[in-house]
């Protein structure tokens, strides 16, 4: 059966800093292009003047109070560090 | 056997001093140990951290000494939280505590055990666990449901007292269903997601899977709160749930969706649920039909609004600051790229290009919006209905579990058996799910959820209506 929706997997895939086996691709568009068939109700259906709903129970504008409160510690933020360099995140180079 | 006992029962001989709280670890570790090999509800547990805790426990707190199991996405101190993924499966501790958490050590209660999960939630069976399988305690053939299954089967097969869960599309009341437990989401807010690992944002509720309505309860009773570390927390009052146990429902109006008793749910769970129905009128409760017109659009709505906010939430995982990270990539863009690709599994990864597609350029108006409009016109259906009743019935799962790998193939087919329970987490409703009898499949009674929603805010009333139906 031919796509209903023309998914650039691979362009998708880059967006969402995943890389994918050609394998992976073709299973992937395959099954989100059934899905966004199974969501198109959506797009079919009369939705009229409705107003978007972020969240069902809508709190506005929720601040604190601007100052110093107890934190983690530097080695408690480090504690799952995959890499570290000293007292920081250690990353591959970015500038060379 | 202390460990197939409720919250109640052991908090009444603890208070009598007849155990102590290290007797009641010690033995939920000796099922654990016995069992779980079979079962697959734990991917962890540290039995010498719980006794230690055990025996500083204040036992006069309302839970003190209590151990409760929790799902592998919230965070306890010094505890894995695996999300159930590669990602997160080595060199993760929780650096800290969840609010729910600190709500129920608060109340003096020790969280014990990890509970096995579908991958960051994303499924209604467990199976999309990277860590392991979890099996069906009514049958082990079976899945337990998702994305707590673990919490269930713990639960219903008597490998923990009481457990913790989180329920995004039903992920709590659909497996509590599938295997015979209580299992109640709260309405959006009353529990802080603070330190629970998001999935999606507006839809995620912390909540308890017991094997008592009692039980549940009690332990909302110490969950809710306001918690300013979570911006969607709601800042109201709590009140004592346990008081509305035992009051009868004489007069209480119990409306059916017309749209809920149609096809495809199983001869078996249909019966259970019109016997439930029976029973309550029994009980003094006035029937009447309602009609939630919109309930077609719930699961389309739901996998454009999940899978969007878990694309945006599951980009902290990249490698850089925990979780695991690909090694010997050549550059940054590298580094992300074979670190998530690695660490996600399957599901993670449909859910998260499905995600990216419906906010990407050009798509965000015809998915994100349009979605979000279904979403009001959802939550307005419930809203109409609950003018008219106090509580609205259906099957929790329009099927009982099904077999361990029968749906694979097919992630459609297994999105579409969240029907009953989505259109809840969409206009942030409070919903539980009570055991309601059990249909006779190839020889094994397997479990049938009956789902109770109520008003926004009025867990009281669903509490009492789940009650007076397992008392009866």
């Amino acid at each position: 059966m031919p796509a209903a929706h023309q998914i650039d997997i691979h362009h998708v895939a880059k967006l969402a800093r995943l890389t994918l086996t050609e394998d992976e691709a073709a299973c992937y568009a395959a099954q989100l292009d059934g899905i966004l068939t199974y969501i198109d109700t959506l797009t079919q259906h009369d939705l009229g003047a409705a107003e978007p709903t972020a969240h069902a129970m809508p709190v506005y504008d929720v601040l604190r109070v601007d100052e110093p409160r107890p934190g983690f510690t530097q080695e408690q933020a480090l504690s799952n560090a995959p890499k570290r360099s000293g007292d920081q995140f250690q990353i591959p180079k970015v500038i060379e | 056997m202390l460990a197939s006992s409720t919250i109640t029962t052991l908090r009444q001989q603890l208070v009598a001093g007849e155990i102590t709280p290290r007797d009641i670890i010690l033995d939920l570790a000796k099922a654990i140990e016995s069992r779980n090999t079979s079962l697959g509800a734990y991917l962890s547990w540290d039995i010498d951290a719980a006794l230690a805790e055990a025996d500083k426990a204040d036992t006069s707190g309302p839970l003190g000494g209590i151990p409760i199991a929790i799902k592998d996405n919230i965070n306890v101190t010094g505890q894995p939280c695996t999300c159930g993924s590669r990602i997160l499966a080595q060199n993760y501790t929780a650096p800290y505590d969840a609010g729910a958490i600190q709500r129920l050590r608060a109340g003096g209660a020790i969280p014990f055990g990890r509970l096995n999960m579908d991958e960051f939630a994303m499924g209604s069976s467990t199976e999309n666990s990277a860590l392991g399988v979890t099996r069906n305690p009514c049958d082990l053939e079976r899945v337990p449901g998702g994305s707590s299954g673990g919490s269930a089967a713990a639960v219903a097969g008597d490998l923990a007292i009481a457990a913790l869960g989180s329920d995004t599309g039903g992920s709590i009341r659909q497996p509590a269903a599938l295997c015979g437990c209580v299992g109640i989401k709260p309405t959006y807010g009353r529990i802080s997601r603070y330190g629970l690992v998001a999935f999606a944002s507006s839809l995620d509720q912390i909540g308890p899977l017991t094997k008592t309505v009692a039980d549940s309860a009690l332990l909302l009773n110490h969950l809710c709160g306001h918690d300013s570390r979570d911006s969607t927390s709601l800042n109201v009052e709590t009140p004592d749930f346990t008081a509305s146990l035992g009051q009868d429902i004489k007069g209480l109006r119990i409306g059916l969706p017309k749209e809920y008793y149609i096809n495809g749910i199983h001869p078996g769970v249909s019966a259970s649920v019109q016997a439930a129905i029976r029973k309550l009128e029994s009980l003094g409760a006035i029937i009447e039909e309602i009609s939630l017109p919109h309930t077609e659009l719930g699961v389309a709505t739901y996998y454009v609004l999940a899978p969007a906010e878990a694309s945006a939430n599951l980009a902290r995982f990249d490698g850089v600051r925990y979780g695991h990270r690909s090694a010997g990539a050549a550059d940054l863009m590298e580094h992300y790229t074979r670190s998530r690709s690695e660490g996600f599994g399957p599901e993670v990864k449909r859910r998260i290009l499905l995600g990216t597609y419906v906010l990407s350029s050009g798509y965000y108006d015809a998915y994100y919006i349009r979605a979000q409009k279904a979403r009001t016109l959802i939550r307005d259906d419930f809203t109409e209905a609950f003018k008219k009743v106090d509580v609205i019935l259906s099957p929790t799962s329009p099927t009982p579990a099904h077999k361990l790998g029968e749906m694979k193939d097919n992630p459609l087919a297994a999105y579409l058996e969240d029907v009953f329970t989505i259109p809840v987490n969409l206009a942030g409703l409070p919903g539980i799910s009570v055991p309601c009898g059990t249909v006779e499949v190839e020889g094994k009674a397997l479990p049938v959820g009956l789902q109770i929603v109520g008003k926004a805010l009025d867990e009281a009333t669903v509490l009492r209506v789940a009650h007076a139906f397992e008392q009866s």
